[in-house]
């Protein structure tokens, strides 16, 4: 609709689920400003789920595309009206792929804040608290007591990139998982790799980490085996 | 329909490109690409030998700026495209300039050689060592002209100074130190010192968890080399003193539009992010563009911009599908011309705008092979919205969002603009030297 080249997925779908919101989408409707809606729908949440998602997938998320997603979500999720029933969130799927990033501890700290926003968003449906304020910025909007938490601070983005010139070593071997959200059930039980959004990542290691590789990655940070790519000009 | 007469002239380049960049005088013309490269052209001089090519932009000198690096702690790849160039001001008979890709800024010096040393007593002409008994005298060299040769060499490196992705660089008035700015932070250089440099500007929370904004661009003022203004995903421009604490997290001045109620959508934040501020060459206003517009701002009024430009009005109503394919993230470049009078940035569909601040006059024009012949004439283009329709508009649903021109600039002082459509870079140049109206 909007140009040759770009076609949408499941284009046919979406225009049937829009339904009332196909406002945005009506060409023929002048630019002037209209009244936003005040009720997203659940297709513009599971779009912008969906990019939060594939954000978190790259090797190295765009911070300012991540962060201007999770805030739209934040606001369609807060004016979601409390009865709104949302599908099944996508869970990430069990298996760390050791090999891939293991020594990029920003994506552990991703993939264990994504972990916890999941699990938010698993409890929403049936949410009897209001919806949090859309000016929701500070640590302290995070509500407490027993109710279900609603999506207040986005545990998107832990402490550590673990770029030594930041945070030292300390993130060096924790465990990755960039494959996430594949849709493969999670299963909680195992591998310990399911903190809180409060703890930090699982810092006994991943034990179903292969000691051979976890042997060969220390040998190539030591320097006793050579790295298979060469060094690029200036290092 | 008025028409504008100006020569077009297009350079088909070897990859997408990243960045485009006047030097002060105008003279040198630097592009960035995907690629790693640079490619510089130079301006010839106005010859009455050859008055169709009078002024005009050749490739002068082309080298490779970065490569493709990998990071062994984090396993990750470091992309080679080059996201900036800003020129140094020329304080010899060389060049120089800072590239950066996102995590490295190097400084390359470009050299002429015309002339070469020849008569070497030890070695002959090819440079190989002469057997000593065929050499009974002593000659001293002389310098020969030759052929011009541009040489490029790399003077500093300046690495591991950014955990994210670099985004903006700026050169100081002094001429001494400069700055990098990547999602979070902001450092500050000293040109010859390549182990060291200061982080002025912190934004990263005690716990990420707590991020909701980044650093989207930023600048030193052209006059004070004290004062530097960033821009925020959120909208925001803080003008920063340097003089006033060594971290200038605290601004000295916010620069912040309230959000209009009645326009109020979920992309409301998306669409207010600032992908570029410029200062204007009199120091005395800043340019933002962000999705929808252009804003000039007044330093010394913090309320609210001064001028406001629609781009491209028209895609309010398109906003979900934008976000949908990610268009809405796209960065616009903005650009001031010499005067300040007038202001350009780019748009879809190869379009690009420019808007006279005197006159309040505006309009778009096309970079396009189509009308590509060397003497063309650069015709306004209209987009409509549905209803009645002119001959030559284009209907907003036939816009061709992949052709973006992100990349756009302006010479310092005369009528001439350089714009980037992807692999092809047009230069625009009036063919009688006027005002733009």
């Amino acid at each position: 609709m909007l140009s040759k080249g770009l076609k949408r997925k499941r284009e046919e779908e979406e225009e049937e689920t829009l339904g009332v919101d196909a406002w945005w989408l009506d060409p023929g409707h002048p630019a002037v400003t209209q009244a936003p809606p005040t009720v997203a729908s659940s297709s513009l949440f599971d779009l912008s789920v969906l990019k939060l998602h594939h954000s978190l997938r790259q090797s190295e998320p765009d911070l300012r595309h991540l962060v201007l997603v999770v805030n739209t979500l934040r606001r369609i999720q807060a004016s979601m009206a409390p009865t709104v029933t949302l599908p099944p969130a996508p869970s990430p799927p069990v298996v760390p792929s050791v090999t891939d990033n293991l020594l990029a501890s920003s994506d552990a700290m991703l993939s264990a804040s994504m972990a916890s926003l999941l699990e938010d968003l698993s409890h929403i449906e049936g949410l009897s608290q209001a919806p949090q304020p859309l000016a929701d910025e500070g640590p302290p909007g995070r509500p407490v007591g027993g109710a279900p938490p609603s999506l207040g601070a986005l545990d998107l983005l832990g402490p550590a990139t673990g770029c030594l010139l930041d945070d030292g070593l300390e993130g060096l071997f924790e465990d990755i998982d960039t494959s996430m959200y594949d849709s493969e059930l999670w299963v909680p039980a195992s591998e310990g790799l399911k903190p809180g959004p409060e703890d930090g990542p699982d810092k006994e290691g991943a034990p179903d980490l292969d000691e051979a590789e976890l042997d060969y990655l220390m040998d190539v940070l030591v320097g006793t085996q050579a790295l298979e790519r060469p060094p690029g000009p200036g290092r | 329909s008025r028409y504008r007469k100006k020569k077009q002239k297009r350079y088909l380049l070897p990859d997408i490109i990243s960045t485009v960049e006047f030097n002060h005088t105008g003279e040198l013309l630097a592009t960035g690409d995907k690629g790693g490269r640079v490619v510089i052209f130079q301006r010839e001089p106005e010859s009455k030998n050859a008055p169709h090519s009078q002024g005009e932009y050749d490739v002068y000198s082309t080298f490779q700026s970065h490569e493709p690096e990998f990071d062994y702690l984090k396993s990750l790849e470091i992309e080679e495209k080059i996201n900036k160039i800003k020129w140094l001001p020329q304080q010899n008979a060389a060049h120089s300039l800072l590239s950066t890709n996102d995590k490295t800024i190097k400084l390359w010096k470009i050299t002429e050689r015309d002339k070469r040393p020849e008569g070497y007593n030890l070695k002959d002409e090819e440079g190989k060592l002469k057997d000593l008994s065929t050499v009974t005298s002593l000659q001293v060299p002389v310098l020969k002209p030759m052929d011009l040769m541009v040489e490029v060499s790399p003077r500093r490196i300046f690495a591991n100074g950014h955990t994210y992705h670099i985004n903006s660089i700026s050169v100081n008035s002094d001429c001494e130190t400069y700055m990098s700015a990547d999602d979070l932070r902001i450092n500050l250089w000293h040109l010859a010192v390549t182990d060291r440099s200061f982080n002025i500007v912190d934004i990263k929370p005690a716990n990420m968890e707590d991020l909701t904004e980044v650093i989207t661009a930023s600048e030193f003022h052209p006059h004070h080399c004290n004062l530097f203004v960033y821009s925020s995903s959120k909208g925001s421009l803080r003008l920063c003193d340097m003089r006033a604490a060594a971290l200038c997290d605290k601004h000295s001045k916010l620069f912040e539009e309230p959000e209009d109620p009645s326009s109020r959508s979920f992309f409301s934040e998306i669409i207010s992010s600032v992908s570029d501020v410029k200062f204007s060459h009199s120091g005395r206003y800043m340019l933002t563009r962000d999705y929808l517009t252009v804003k000039v701002w007044d330093l010394n009024m913090e309320a609210r911009p001064i001028e406001t430009y629609q781009v491209h009005d028209y895609l309010r109503s398109k906003l979900c599908s934008l976000y949908e394919n990610d268009c809405i993230f796209d960065k616009f470049e903005c650009a001031w011309n010499g005067s300040d009078s007038v202001i350009m940035t780019g748009a879809y569909n190869n379009f690009f705008r420019m808007f006279d601040r005197n006159s309040k006059r505006d309009v778009t024009l096309e970079a396009s092979r189509e009308s590509s012949k060397p003497r063309a004439v650069l015709k306004p283009r209209r987009v409509c919205m549905g209803g009645k329709r002119r001959r030559d508009d284009i209907s907003v649903d036939s816009l061709d969002f992949t052709k973006k021109i992100l990349h756009t600039a302006w010479h310092p002082a005369e009528n001439i603009i350089a714009i980037a459509a992807t692999n092809n870079l047009y230069i625009f140049q009036d063919k009688v030297n006027s005002d733009m109206h």
